[in-house]
């Protein structure tokens, strides 16, 4: 920048009547920019350190768990047993709960999202625009343990105890599918499935804003030329914008997994919290957030504690590995459009 | 006019289909935009009628009642919340802003693509995860749970929210601003202090609004690191601490070392108790918290679309 080489001539010449050791102290310390730069470039560098250090802390606090049961620990074959008592802990049941949560709340979730998307980008009249993204932040701001008591109280009776007799009365009753759907659901709704339902709605706004970023930086030229051509509206989003911006979406949609793994209070209090339950999504279960929120601060032993965090690293290194390729994917789609 | 037009004519099958697909189509994105907000409406209007029976002054004044009692307030998680935002605050928004002024004087350095990406990795990394690591770098250091731990781990929520946001309106300020300064003889960082941060004010707030409103809803961090406290009641601390002749900081020590409890750690709580006034309490103690972040959310939105149209 011009300005930047501009700085050291007026340093040099902005230099007041001073005792001589004064006059070089502040000439060498560029009359205080020099402790600015560093303190930019600290609290710059604090930001990365601070990634760095969770994953290395985590790594060491769960050193007792990963000596004692290795890859085991988080293998979908190994045996399943999550004893306390008796300090034998395998964790693939949290995993399988993060997972199928997360990826029925996703192919849930994405319709949804990406409808939203297109309404709030190509189609919402203009006086509509600003308050209806309002109404889609706003569901993105309400904190996690309102959903999760509004959850147990009134989404679960209503809405998630009838999907759970109808998916056990049919899809349940076909025997390939029994593993996953079968079984009956508890009374009170507390279940896999309800957790799912709940980060549906929880993740559909962070996709749906995202998307809509994505469709808005897609240039009218490409809208125009589609008219031109005499598609239809649907037609230009269908087969121009959408296809122009798929890796942006898809970004989103990384976005949304990220979230909904990661998700941990809303979960929690849904999601009945037991390692049992076999695969049903019927069932009572854990996911990998729920089971450290919900043991840790009572954890038994020392490796007890320990086998939390070896979860917590898994956790934290599937989301961070999600963000990452989000991000890429997301920055790719606006750096190709900047640069048409 | 042309679509009038286009009606009374006959068209071929093929167009009239794909115009209906067309309407179908664009029908049901409208669709699933109102499907979505119906979660909203139905979240809010019913906490708004469950929590509004429990609103009085009583509830915000009083510290909890015995379990099985009831009656009793939510003192300590408003004080609780209130020492710990403000903890996050003073540890997150200075190094978030310095890291801002980073980013905007050094725009393509490797390190400032390097503080992008991590932003955006430690807005992603799961609030249970800051959690955990806050209890291991302060609760296993100071071996007892407290306000403090909470206020570093919310601090790590807000981080990347505050990052984010100044850079993006310190962006907005016009770059004769701070050539005009730096041409008059003024250091890089009075420049920024004075002239720049100024400019920025009003969205770098804003920004900061949106921060604190993620770190007070948040749960998840605060489970194992301010654990939770039903007695946290700072007016009789200090009043304790003036009997006994203690010095401010002896007194704010006695604040940030107790465990203390947060309106969002008092909800969960609250739900998921088997006494029904607990759970009666929750939903009062969820509108307090939804309509505060709400609110906030709200209006640091209104006020960065009008900054923004402003400089446009």
């Amino acid at each position: 920048m011009v300005i930047d080489e501009m700085k050291s001539t007026i340093n040099i010449t902005a230099t007041k009547k001073q005792f001589p050791y004064r006059k070089n102290l502040m000439a060498w310390l560029q009359h205080g920019d020099r402790i600015w730069s560093l303190l930019l470039w600290l609290s710059g560098l604090l930001v990365v350190i601070l990634v760095v250090w969770i994953g290395w802390r985590l790594w060491i606090e769960s050193a007792p768990s990963r000596a004692e049961f290795g890859w085991a620990f988080i293998s979908p074959w190994a045996k399943a047993s999550w004893n306390p008592a008796l300090d034998k802990f395998q964790a693939w049941s949290s995993i399988y709960g993060s997972i199928v949560t997360a990826v029925i709340a996703l192919f849930l979730a994405v319709p949804f999202s990406i409808g939203i998307a297109i309404f709030l980008a190509e189609l919402s009249p203009a006086g509509l625009r600003v308050p209806l993204n309002y109404m889609v932040e706003m569901l993105a701001a309400i904190p996690s343990v309102v959903y999760g008591l509004w959850g147990i109280y009134v989404f679960l009776p209503t809405v998630v105890v009838p999907i759970g007799k109808f998916i056990a009365a049919t899809a349940g009753q076909i025997p390939g599918l029994a593993i996953v759907a079968g079984g009956h659901m508890p009374v009170s709704g507390l279940s896999r499935l309800a957790a799912a339902l709940i980060l549906t709605i929880m993740i559909t706004p962070t996709i749906a804003a995202v998307s809509r970023d994505v469709l808005l930086a897609i240039p009218n030229s490409q809208r125009e030329a589609s008219a031109a051509l005499g598609a239809t509206q649907w037609e230009t989003i269908w087969k121009v914008l959408l296809p122009n911006g798929l890796s942006g979406i898809l970004g989103a949609v990384i976005l949304g997994f990220g979230r909904a793994i990661g998700e941990t209070m809303a979960v929690t209090m849904v999601i009945g919290n037991t390692t049992g339950g076999g695969y049903s999504i019927l069932k009572p279960g854990y996911t990998m957030a729920s089971i450290i929120a919900n043991e840790f601060a009572e954890a038994v032993s020392a490796l007890h504690t320990s086998a939390l965090v070896e979860i917590g690293i898994v956790l934290f290194f599937l989301t961070l590995i999600l963000n990452a390729i989000a991000r890429w994917l997301v920055w790719r789609v606006k750096k190709q459009v900047m640069g048409e | 006019m042309a679509q009038e037009i286009f009606s009374q004519v006959n068209l071929p099958r093929v167009y009239r289909r794909r115009r209906l697909v067309n309407k179908i189509m664009l029908g049901l994105t409208a669709l699933t935009l109102i499907l979505a907000l119906i979660p909203l409406v139905w979240i809010i209007v019913y906490v708004l009628i469950k929590g509004g029976r429990h609103i009085n002054l009583d509830f915000f004044i009083h510290l909890p009642q015995p379990m099985g009692t009831t009656g009793g307030g939510i003192l300590h998680a408003i004080e609780g919340s209130l020492v710990m935002v403000i903890l996050a605050s003073v540890f997150s928004i200075p190094p978030a802003l310095l890291a801002a002024f980073y980013l905007t004087t050094h725009d393509s350095t490797p390190l400032a693509s390097a503080i992008r990406f991590s932003t955006d990795l430690l807005a992603g990394v799961p609030s249970i995860i800051v959690g955990l690591f806050g209890y291991a770098i302060i609760v296993l250091a100071q071996k007892h749970y407290s306000a403090l731990a909470g206020g570093v781990v919310l601090g790590m929520i807000m981080l990347p929210v505050v990052i984010r946001s100044a850079e993006e309106m310190l962006k907005l300020v016009p770059p004769d601003l701070r050539a005009g300064s730096l041409a008059l003889g003024a250091p890089e960082w009075k420049t920024a202090i004075r002239v720049v941060l100024p400019a920025a004010a009003e969205g770098i707030i804003t920004g900061i609004m949106l921060g604190v409103a993620r770190a007070t809803g948040e749960t998840a961090p605060l489970l194992f690191t301010a654990l939770g406290n039903d007695n946290y009641e700072i007016g009789t601390m200090v009043k304790q601490g003036i009997a006994h002749n203690q010095s401010i900081f002896a007194i704010l020590g006695r604040i940030f070392e107790q465990p203390a409890d947060a309106l969002p750690l008092t909800l969960w709580k609250y739900a998921q108790q088997p006494y029904p006034e607990r759970v009666e309490q929750s939903w009062a103690v969820a509108l307090v918290l939804m309509l505060f972040v709400l609110a906030l959310n709200i209006l640091a939105r209104v006020w960065i679309a009008r900054r923004r149209s402003a400089l446009q």
